[in-house]
């Protein structure tokens, strides 16, 4: 388990890093939510993966899951979730004033048709 | 009386809501409710600052949950300094945007409390991931202020501000999560003690961890390579907008002394050293670039942009060097610079406004009402940000070259720093020339003038207090140099911190990981 869920906060950042290098908006937008979503998977597994256990401490329970980083995960999905918004709503305003979501601020010259 | 730490955290985030909600459609009603709040915070300010001076520090458990296990904030001399700093600031910027600039756009009172919550609450928060909170909440906030009053240019600047932003924020969470992995606490104070107990197959994880952090507040301090996105803000946004955000890149300066220098620069700390050998080389470099941008700006608002990439470079030159004396030193030119650069931008904007169409373009124009006064004021300006005696930046550039000597390589710091000080002279004294000199080597103005507008004084008064206060700094140096000294101190003494947060008599907890 441990190698799957590395694999895949390695890969979502992977795809992030790339998309955000990006020069226009859209994969810039899409390349920040697949980061938020590897940081999520990466916090939740810092406190250890346990499986089955609650995550309070029961005398009838074998053992406890920390859920402290439950919370810490919870608090960034509400945040990353309200600046995904804002940033594409941004994105579209600039597109729709500037007349490119080009990172320059224009069209690169050998794309203008 | 400690409850009253927790004021400059609630009261601006109520009155902000109330402000949306009561007096949405009311300016006066807004303007007045938000100066009464900054007045009033400020009073708090100055409050706890003189609370702050007996030098313990004092704990405010939230909802009385006890340390490590709640979240705490904690009131010390740099917290109260900062609140103090910030407060006054932001009061004379906002009564400055009260004359006219906050009609340009909606809820610029409500953003300008949000923005000031979350200045507050990173000043006094002592816990990291709480850190986190407090600098999205001041983000979203400047992501508003910015916006305020769009144009295209800063839609476009604005999406590369926000992206880069949330890009640190992402990584500020990658940098917490592999903390708590390692430590199992996230409590600035805990946190301290438990870094002693690493073991050295856990150190190089935490090491990790706090180097990522480091970059996350190179990025807010706007360290080269990391500073690309600051001319662009800040030499964009509204003038009074930019002018607040004047304390923005030091409050990533003030996360460095906080977390790196005083939390995790304890003995034995798998993280100690970690500073200096970074942020040295990327302050000098941020130096030399700040200081180019100044020589090449062709706009009195990006020259102050530049101007303070420049002041991060040497006050980041000091801040990396882990003593008190070199502490106190970097805190007098992180007030000083503040200052300084919110002062240039407001006079940038007086002079823009009165210059019609050439805003303030750095090129020559017919004369304009109240050049002298205005000259007068952009020399105070250019006095503080260049560091020229007798005003603070002059005596803060003394005080970091004394703290400096010794260090590695000293004599190659001492250098850069005075070589770009004369290149900043130069730039600033060339601007000068342009916008005050040449107007009246020009031909005499048209025949028939326009008959002068009125023109607020409520601005002037609040620049021209903002440029006084640089004097005031060098007036009572000595005085304020013990009391920075005494912040300093009281930053390395982490038993006293641990103490008054976790209780006096706090066997620490083993390290289960």
């Amino acid at each position: 388990m441990e190698a799957l869920v590395a694999s895949g906060v390695g890969v979502l950042t992977a795809v992030g890093v790339y998309l955000c290098l990006r020069g226009r908006t859209f994969p810039v937008v899409l390349g920040l939510s697949f980061l938020s979503y590897a940081v999520n998977v990466f916090l939740f597994a810092t406190g250890r993966l346990v499986v089955g256990r609650p995550p309070i401490i029961d005398p009838a329970a074998p053992g406890y899951t920390d859920p402290l980083p439950q919370a810490l995960v919870l608090t960034a999905i509400v945040i990353s979730f309200g600046m995904t918004a804002l940033v594409v709503v941004l994105a579209l305003r600039g597109f729709l004033e500037a007349g490119s979501d080009h990172v320059d601020g224009r069209e690169p010259r050998d794309e203008r048709r | 009386m400690t409850d009253w730490i927790i004021v400059p955290v609630v009261l601006p985030a109520a009155m902000a809501a109330s402000i949306v909600l009561v007096a949405r459609f009311d300016l006066a009603l807004q303007r007045t409710l938000s100066l009464a709040t900054t007045v009033f915070l400020l009073g708090v300010a100055v409050g706890l600052f003189l609370l702050a001076r007996d030098g313990v520090p004092r704990p405010y458990l939230l909802g009385a949950w006890p340390a490590p296990f709640g979240i705490v904030l904690v009131l010390d001399r740099l917290s109260a300094l900062m609140l103090v700093l910030t407060q006054l600031l932001a009061l004379l910027v906002l009564l400055y945007a009260a004359a006219g600039w906050d009609r340009q756009g909606r809820h610029f009172h409500a953003l300008f409390q949000f923005q000031l919550m979350g200045l507050n609450g990173a000043f006094l928060t002592g816990d990291v991931f709480n850190l986190f909170v407090f600098f999205e909440v001041l983000l979203i906030a400047s992501y508003g202020l910015f916006l305020h009053g769009a144009g295209v240019r800063r839609l476009v600047g604005g999406f590369k501000y926000v992206t880069i932003n949330l890009l640190a924020s992402t990584l500020f969470l990658f940098a917490v999560g592999t903390i708590y992995a390692v430590t199992g606490t996230l409590n600035m104070a805990d946190l301290a003690l438990k870094a002693a107990q690493v073991g050295p197959e856990q150190a190089g994880l935490l090491r990790t961890g706090v180097a990522l952090l480091l970059v996350v507040f190179a990025v807010k301090a706007a360290l080269a390579p990391l500073h690309l996105w600051l001319p662009g803000t800040y030499g964009v946004a509204a003038p009074p907008v930019a002018a607040l955000f004047a304390v923005m890149t030091k409050v990533g300066a003030y996360a460095i002394l906080r977390v790196h220098l005083a939390v995790f620069g304890g003995a034995g700390s798998p993280a100690i050293g970690l500073v200096e050998p970074w942020v040295v080389p990327a302050a000098l470099a941020t130096l030399v670039l700040g200081t180019l941008g100044v020589l090449g700006a062709r706009s009195l608002q990006r020259l102050a942009a530049y101007s303070v990439l420049a002041s991060m470079g040497t006050l980041a030159l000091v801040l990396a060097v882990p003593t008190s004396a070199a502490t106190a030193a970097a805190l007098y030119y992180l007030v000083h610079s503040t200052l300084a650069a919110a002062g240039l931008f407001l006079v940038g904007e007086l002079v823009a406004e009165r210059r019609g169409a050439m805003r303030d373009e750095l090129v020559p124009a017919p004369p304009f009402p109240q050049l002298e006064l205005l000259a007068a004021g952009f020399l105070l300006a250019a006095l503080a940000t260049a560091g020229l005696p007798p005003l603070s930046g002059f005596l803060g550039k003394i005080w970091i070259l004394d703290a400096l000597r010794g260090r590695s390589a000293w004599p190659w710091l001492w250098a850069a720093v005075l070589v770009t000080s004369l290149l900043t002279v130069l730039a600033l004294a060339r601007a000068g020339s342009l916008l005050f000199w040449k107007p009246a080597a020009l031909a005499a103005p048209a025949a028939d003038p326009p008959p002068p507008r009125p023109r607020p004084l409520v601005p002037l008064v609040a620049t021209a207090t903002l440029l006084a206060l640089p004097v005031l700094l060098a007036g009572f140096a000595g005085p304020l140099a013990q009391e920075l000294e005494a912040t300093a101190r009281q930053l390395y003494a982490r038993q006293s911190y641990v103490e008054a947060v976790l209780g006096p008599s706090s066997p620490p907890a083993p390290l289960e990981r």
